[in-house]
């Protein structure tokens, strides 16, 4: 079992005051402990709306309804729903849509789970292929200013943009066998 | 369609018709195929926003959409085979309920689109009650066009998350096309909004 009850990490509460200064009111997202603390800071705060998602492609499209209606919203994943989400993402282009999601990544280092390496290694083709501007975050001390960069970019300049947060920014996932 | 086979079966063009001649200023979002050719063909409007892709889509957009315009009606009208692929979305919505969402799916059993093939709906699903398992609030079956212009009212007043089957004749209508360039689609339903063209 993976411990989620560690302190939340500076960069992490950055990526929530990035997307709460920037007016995001909806967020949609499948859970991943990478995302954890943001999800609970949102589903505490009045001004915001978290939407659990039963698979990642509904979030492309509620992103897209969020912004015909005028508001900003962004979706929180990690790699493995990628892959979900590909046939959704022609409604970004087709529509112009800003678009802004923040994807954990998984599957490249120091990986226990081999199931997750498949994705991992097509989630930046995928992204490329379906027209997402694609940021990779490797270090902590660069995520606030990536994470910031890719919000001007979506809703600024209508850009669709995926940050990658890489799996070694994130930490090794602690697996502890169950006594 | 499922334990209903001796239920009416009504004329979609005219379901659509009345459904928004109810709710006239609903914001529309539109599954692709049919529902969007209906809805197209009961008067273009800038609060249609139709879909020529992104099969299963529908009602999140819709979802995403009315959270944004808590003041606005927004109805989603999409086939059974659209649904069918956003099932998921129907526990999404179940566990937001914003009151001023309607998803109305009309049901011919069939994928019309691509030859009249069979769908889940004619198979064993029943759609009323996998949107009131997915906790969505009212869900009702509108077997006549009486029930549906009761159901444009009920879209229109905001007062509680909806779901609606209503069974359509599986025939083929004459296919009228509506805009496909979404940028546009998109811009003039936010211009409507007052909002800007992005």
């Amino acid at each position: 079992m993976t411990d989620n009850t560690t302190a939340p990490t500076a960069w992490q509460q950055q990526i929530f005051d990035i997307l709460k200064r920037g007016g995001v009111r909806q967020v949609a997202y499948v859970p991943d402990a990478g995302h954890a603390h943001v999800i609970r800071l949102v589903h505490a705060d009045p001004e915001m709306r978290a939407i659990v998602l039963t698979t990642e492609e509904e979030g492309v499209a509620t992103c897209c309804g969020a912004w015909l209606g005028g508001e900003r919203s962004v979706l929180l994943m990690q790699s493995s729903g990628v892959g979900n989400c590909i046939n959704m993402m022609s409604l970004i282009q087709n529509c112009r849509f800003p678009f802004l999601t923040l994807i954990t990544m998984r599957g490249e280092f120091a990986e226990f789970n081999p199931w997750q390496v498949p994705m991992s290694r097509a989630t930046q083709p995928v992204l490329d292929a379906m027209g997402l501007t694609v940021m990779r975050v490797e270090r902590q001390e660069d995520v606030a200013d990536v994470v910031q960069a890719g919000l001007d970019a979506a809703f600024e300049s209508s850009e669709p943009i995926a940050v990658l947060l890489s799996q070694r920014l994130i930490g090794r996932k602690k697996w502890v066998a169950k006594p | 369609m499922n334990s209903t086979s001796h239920e009416p079966m009504l004329d979609r063009r005219e379901v659509v018709r009345r459904l928004i001649a109810a709710s006239p200023d609903a914001l529309v979002v539109t599954g692709l195929g049919s529902a969007a050719y209906d809805v197209f063909a009961a008067g273009d409007r800038p609060e249609n926003f139709y879909l020529w892709g992104a099969m299963g889509g529908a009602a999140a957009i819709g979802l995403g959409l009315a959270l944004a315009q808590p003041s606005r009606s927004v109805l989603v009208v999409t086939g059974d085979g659209e649904q069918l692929m956003g099932i998921g979305a129907l526990a999404t919505i179940g566990a937001q309920q914003p009151d001023n969402l309607s998803i109305v799916v009309l049901d011919n059993g069939h994928f019309a689109e691509t030859g009249m093939q069979a769908s889940h709906t004619r198979l064993g699903t029943n759609l009323i009650e996998v949107a009131r398992a997915c906790g969505i609030r009212r869900c009702e079956a509108v077997i006549s066009l009486e029930a549906v212009d009761r159901l444009g009212e009920l879209a229109n007043a905001r007062e509680g998350c909806l779901f609606a089957r209503v069974p359509i004749a599986a025939d083929e209508v004459p296919r009228v096309l509506p805009p496909r360039d979404g940028t546009f689609l998109k811009n003039r339903l936010r211009e409507l909004l007052k909002l800007s063209p992005f």
